[in-house]
């Protein structure tokens, strides 16, 4: 059973650099644009949570302010941070667990741009005030029908790239980010469905209203979190994590059995984002169970990761990407365990609405999502480029910055989204309620401060990897350019002798 | 069937992976549209005005809905902090769902008639002025611009398609009369819109600035209104339960 990623195995064979071999320019291209994006995208996300922290941030500037700037942030860090590191490892890891060359390098070209024109004209609409009003699915109609086709011809590349592989078995990463390609597919036609004002407007009124529209989005919502920002960067997971380790997977039959699992149960549990609402009482009741179920194949994954490990347990003593990758597991780990306990109906009616929720999804988004990005992009540039990275002392100080910032900032929602949740509810003794909420808003603002610190430590990790890939790159580059040019010199000097 | 069956055929993996992810959508939301139950029959609910409509455009412009919920939870102390418990039909013409996800500041789904229109105002303008310790942005340039509503009959044609009852036929004009009664009805013609919404801010003098409409009047219409469509003193609690 070929369950080691064993791409490399074959090189001697083949004669050939690897960067010949694959097209690597998308991987390439992919990769930067997720730093870039990242870099812009956490640097919103410090600012408004420095909005919160100290209002006067916002300026009174409309382009600027909280409910427009959010969406940016998500958009920033999901699609243009996410969505790139899953194109460009995903297109990576076809190519080397099939051992082919991608398929259709103008498509696979179009979707790189494509991809970043929909987060850049997203970006740019939402502070222009253009909206769907749909938490993860802000885009506006004609920018939802290009993601469309570029989702189209994204699965095409990949499918059409499986098809070519030189081995009869699919490698596990691949199941992952194709249940991920065919899932958003699902979830983004669905959920976008909406009425356009005209047909030059970029404003539109969603197809559903109330309470099949909130099912829709959440059933979307959680789902962008159980598919883009899970199942997805367990596929990372399946490739990474052993190549770095250099041994196999812990359990084939664990990766088949979490894998089927999840992808089925992910899909029922979007409405715990409506207990206690108007939400019918049998959907809420359904998703709280299935969510509850999830935990089993969420640990199963962790599980696999973390074993993998086993009997080489000292790399984390002397491998930074290592520990990445690990801490990552770690913090999945966690954040899956959190969730299922936030669905239950008892504790959803103290943390829902609360800062709690967004301490869970960061400790998913930053602890799991990024940690396991930088891991993988440490291994992955480097191979890229056919170079050393340029600093392994600076991936350590890195991982440190990114670790105690999720800890400040994870910490910091727990005391606000708890306290909150704990002073809304409280009585005196004569039963009247013991705090007006704006006495539960000066509250936060202690935690808010000591949250926007702890993502600027993250931010500041972030800064530090853009940096050291930049001066892992940078010799490759003008090492190329040189050549290039004295190949050049060379050319018309013989020209000019003839 | 052995595991090798489908990772070393593509097509089956693929067909696979869609029947799995199908399942739990479908049953969660396919019933939603066909139980009669999900949504239940009260008196008052109706769709937005034109003005009302358009402010709640801006609101969702200004991305209210990252902070602020409309969705009031069957509890004690959200009982008493913003009325009663929020009923699905409330939402029932919102295209889209403005529910929330998170309350940065409260919940908005009553919010209609508990300020004046004056505090609105002052408060969007400059949150600080009325609430010292409010971490709220504030919105000024509702107030210096003029509302946009060239288009209004388009939003509410395209409302129409989406299935909010938005008249543009005498026998549909008809039908609401029956149903919302004549007031009402007249709004919700859509060849009347303009007229409507110009009588409605004049009327209202929501921003105490009678000479022109601005985006000021919308947002405070919109605002003003939410959660006062049904009387809750002409039902027994236990009515509402039967549909939860």
């Amino acid at each position: 059973m070929a369950q080691t990623p064993s791409a490399d195995v074959d090189r001697s064979r083949t004669q050939v650099a690897p960067s010949e071999q694959y097209n690597y320019d998308i991987v390439k291209k992919f990769a930067i644009m997720s730093i870039v994006w990242g870099v812009l995208g956490m640097g919103v996300g410090v600012w408004i949570a420095s909005q919160l922290a100290f209002p006067f941030l916002n300026f009174d500037i409309p382009q600027i302010t909280f409910g427009r700037f959010r969406p940016v942030h998500t958009t920033l860090v999901i699609f243009g941070f996410g969505g790139n590191a899953l194109f460009a490892t995903s297109y990576y890891i076809v190519q080397r667990t099939c051992q082919a060359r991608l398929y259709g390098p103008k498509l696979a070209e179009f979707t790189f741009w494509g991809w970043n024109l929909a987060v850049a004209l997203g970006v740019i609409t939402y502070m222009l005030g253009y909206t769907q009003g749909r938490e993860y699915a802000e885009f506006t109609w004609q920018i939802d029908l290009l993601i469309t086709v570029v989702w189209v011809a994204y699965f095409l590349v990949y499918l059409m790239t499986l098809l070519r592989r030189s081995q009869p078995h699919i490698y596990v990463a691949n199941w992952f980010f194709m249940a991920f390609i065919l899932a958003t597919a699902i979830l983004h036609i669905f959920n976008n469905l909406a009425i356009p004002v005209s047909l030059f407007s970029l404003e539109s009124y969603s197809l559903f209203s109330g309470v099949q529209d909130a099912m829709t989005q959440w059933w979307y919502g959680h789902n962008a979190v159980g598919f883009f920002l899970t199942a997805a960067f367990l596929g990372m997971m399946y490739y990474f994590v052993p190549k770095q380790a250099g041994r196999p997977i812990y359990s084939y039959r664990l990766s088949i059995v979490h894998f089927w699992a999840l992808v089925f149960l992910y899909m029922w549990v979007g409405a715990h984002h409506l207990h206690w609402t108007a939400l019918p009482d049998w959907v809420s009741t359904l998703a709280a169970t299935f969510s509850i179920l999830l935990l089993l194949p969420s640990w199963g994954g962790m599980i696999n990761g973390i074993m993998t490990l086993s009997g080489a347990w000292h790399k984390l003593r002397t491998d930074p990407i290592m520990l990445f990758l690990i801490t990552s597991l770690s913090f999945y780990g966690m954040a899956t365990f959190e969730g299922p306990m936030m669905s239950l109906k008892s504790v959803n009616a103290l943390s829902h609405y609360t800062d709690w929720t967004v301490g869970h999804v960061h400790s998913g988004a930053l602890g799991w999502v990024a940690m396991i990005t930088f891991g993988s992009m440490y291994h992955l540039i480097p191979r890229l480029w056919d170079t050393q990275l340029y600093s392994i002392r600076l991936v350590y100080v890195h991982f440190f910055l990114a670790t105690i910032g999720i800890v400040l900032y994870i910490t910091a929602m727990w005391v606000a989204g708890i306290g909150q949740g704990l002073m809304l509810r409280a009585f005196d003794e004569y039963g009247n309620l013991s705090y007006t909420f704006i006495e539960t808003v000066v509250f936060l603002h202690q935690p808010y401060v000591v949250r926007a610190l702890g993502g600027g430590l993250f931010l500041a990790g972030m800064l530090l990897m853009a940096y050291n890939i930049y001066k892992t790159i940078e010799p490759v580059r003008r090492e190329a350019a040189r050549q290039v040019a004295s190949g050049r010199t060379e050319t018309t000097a013989s020209a000019s002798r003839a | 069937m052995k595991h090798e069956t489908i990772e070393t055929n593509a097509g089956l993996l693929i067909a696979l992976t869609l029947v799995v992810i199908s399942i739990g959508g479908l049953v969660e939301i396919v019933p939603l549209f066909y139980i009669d139950d999900t949504v239940e029959e009260v008196e008052g609910v109706r769709p937005y005005t034109p003005l009302e409509l358009r402010g709640r455009d801006l609101y969702v412009r200004e991305g209210c809905y990252t902070c602020h919920s409309q969705m009031i939870r069957p509890f004690r102390d959200e009982m008493l902090r913003y009325g009663h418990y929020s009923l699905a039909a409330e939402s029932m013409y919102d295209h889209p769902f403005q529910w929330g996800s998170k309350r940065t500041g409260p919940d908005l789904a009553r919010v209609g008639g508990k300020y004046s229109n004056d505090w609105h105002v002052r408060h969007l303008i400059d949150p600080r002025a009325v609430v010292p310790e409010s971490i709220m942005p504030g919105y000024p340039w509702l107030a210096r611009r003029d509302l946009r509503y060239d288009d209004i009959e388009r939003r509410m044609r395209a409302l129409r398609i989406a299935g909010v009852p938005y008249s543009l036929t005498e026998e549909e004009f008809a039908a609401n009369v029956e149903r919302f009664g004549e007031e009402t009805a007249r709004q919700l013609d859509i060849t009347r819109a303009r007229e409507n919404l110009e009588a409605q801010a004049r009327r209202g003098n929501y921003d105490g600035d009678p000479s022109r409409i601005t985006e000021m009047d919308a947002m405070v219409a919109y605002l003003q209104m939410l959660g006062t469509l049904v009387d809750f003193t002409r039902y027994d609690e236990g009515y509402f339960v039967e549909f939860r």
